[in-house]
């Protein structure tokens, strides 16, 4: 980047392009240093299945995986994300087969409006890949940075220990 | 958010030199604080220089003399989760896991931990005063909202507390934050990293505005309380919750009596608050309730509280009598089931 930045006048951003995989497709963006990775997906690329909530990282609502990690996109500068892995909503489902998650969403009737399901269904995603949470009380804590104002979390809790208990069944399954 | 450059450092020394070169530039990592902050308009840097592209700074490595030694831009989960965190430090795996939320944790590194700034309502609303935010013109939460601000240590110009768990922990493990600047590399121990706020209160940190801090390291010594320790941390909801009070306690116990305490609230200061002379004064004595309350009433001396949270002081000498009991039955408090034991 040069430095002739600052002079620059502010309402002539300066872009940079930065290249990404976004579930599983690579792609080159030219983006500004303050464009968050939120809106990059929104606004830039169409994908709107990852929610704006609150914008500052407390609802959860912009949660995706980054390099198979869960993060707020809202906390994100797209700038940063330079050779990352980004999977949002659109890329759970395989050959329009549903996530685990998904179907147990669907299921267990896990939301009401589903302004935060997106946000919750890629937090339960990635809570099962981490295998610490085994209890209810483990899957509320490990939930906590999704928040859900219609107050489903008891069918959330529900759905996300349905898919658990499936995994042990499969674990045990491939152990016989 | 203002508008602002952005640079790729590709060594800590390049680091320095694009801090050195532009006075309003800030380093970024994990983002979760800064570009908070810069979308409430309270942090406005014209250059923001990305250091997670540095190589070196994301492991976590064993110290020569038995500790380790924490990168500064290892996230907050690698540490939590870390074998050997949890093996020789299991209080700053605690600590850490009270803190924030699973997605915030996966991008908050070990350096902007320290680094984050309050969470002052009057800080985060550049609407009102604020001697933090803009120095010289006032601070309305002395006579305003304050149920989260300081009961020690505090000055007439600012009543903040630094919202850190992690420091908290480190605070009573003796960690040693390595930071690079200019002149070279040196060394702080967490005690003197962050300050109390007197009348600069917009300085939160002994960190040079030219420095990054490199690595945090854990003494080996620290390794004893790795049996009886706990950290307890007492909020307005269980989960994702900043500390009304919060207590990292770590003791060696042989036949009975204490032979060394470490004790250090959050939630009550400007820093990870901790007196020496209190610790020193649990050592030779039996682990009692008796004994931890004379400890308390000695870490809580000079604690005055405003008009929402005057129930601190009182709060943070049980929290303190708690905790100690805690890690002297090396019955820690759990970071899921929140029931207070």
């Amino acid at each position: 980047m040069s430095s002739s930045a600052d002079t620059r006048s502010p309402t002539l951003p300066e872009t940079s392009a930065v290249t990404l995989t976004i579930n599983g497709e690579t792609r080159q963006i030219e983006v500004a240093p303050w464009t968050t990775l939120l809106d990059l997906l929104r606004l830039h690329l169409d994908l709107t299945g990852t929610k704006k909530g609150c914008d500052h990282g407390q609802c959860g609502a912009c949660t995706v995986l980054i390099d198979g990690k869960r993060m707020n996109a809202c906390l994100q500068l797209a700038v940063m994300q330079e050779g990352r892995a980004i999977t949002t909503i659109e890329g759970l489902a395989a050959d329009s087969r549903l996530h685990p998650i998904q179907a147990a969403f669907v299921e267990r009737d896990a939301f009401q409006c589903g302004y935060c399901t997106p946000g919750q269904i890629m937090s339960a995603v990635a809570l099962i890949q981490e295998g610490r949470a085994r209890s209810r009380d483990e899957i509320r804590e490990a939930m906590s940075g999704n928040l859900c104002r219609c107050g489903a979390y008891p069918n959330i809790v529900d759905a996300i220990a349905d898919v658990l208990a499936q995994g042990e069944t499969t674990d045990r399954e491939a152990a016989q | 958010m203002n508008r602002f450059s952005y640079v790729q450092a590709a060594s800590v020394d390049e680091a320095v030199a694009a801090l050195a070169a532009d006075a309003a530039a800030k380093v970024v990592a994990g983002g979760t604080n800064l570009i908070d902050l810069m979308k409430y308009n309270v942090e406005r840097p014209t250059r923001l220089v990305d250091i997670t592209r540095i190589p070196g700074l994301d492991q976590i490595e064993e110290t020569e003399g038995g500790g380790l030694r924490v990168g500064a831009l290892v996230p907050n989960t690698a540490v939590a989760y870390d074998r050997l965190v949890e093996e020789r430090y299991p209080l700053l795996s605690s600590a850490i896991l009270a803190g924030a939320t699973p997605q915030l944790r996966n991008a908050a590194s070990t350096g902007g931990n320290l680094n984050q700034r309050t969470r002052c309502y009057y800080f985060y609303d550049p609407q009102t005063a604020c001697n933090k935010r803009e120095p010289g013109t006032g601070c309305p939460a002395i006579a305003g909202v304050n149920r989260i601000h300081a009961i020690l240590g505090q000055s007439e110009q600012c009543i903040a507390t630094h919202p850190s768990d992690m420091a908290v922990a480190l605070a009573a493990l003796e960690a040693v934050v390595h930071v690079a600047g200019p002149s070279g590399a040196r060394r702080i121990p967490l005690a003197d990293y962050h300050r109390l706020p007197g009348n600069r209160p917009e300085i939160d940190t002994t960190l040079a505005r030219d420095e990054i801090v490199t690595s945090v390291e854990l003494p080996a010594a620290a390794q004893e309380f790795r049996a009886n320790y706990t950290y307890l941390k007492l909020r307005d909801r269980l989960s994702y919750a900043f500390a009304l009070v919060s207590v990292a306690a770590g003791l060696t116990i042989e036949s009975g009596s204490i032979r060394k305490a470490r004790i250090a609230l959050g939630g009550v200061a400007h820093k990870p608050w901790r007196r020496p002379d209190a610790e020193d004064l649990l050592v030779g004595k039996p682990a009692s309730n008796e004994t931890f309350a004379r400890a308390a009433n000695l870490l809580l001396e000079g604690a005055r509280g405003y008009e929402h949270n005057a129930f601190k002081v009182d709060l943070a000498r049980k929290a303190t009598i708690r905790a100690l009991g805690q890690a002297a039955a090396a019955t820690p408090q759990s970071q899921v089931d929140k029931r207070i034991r």
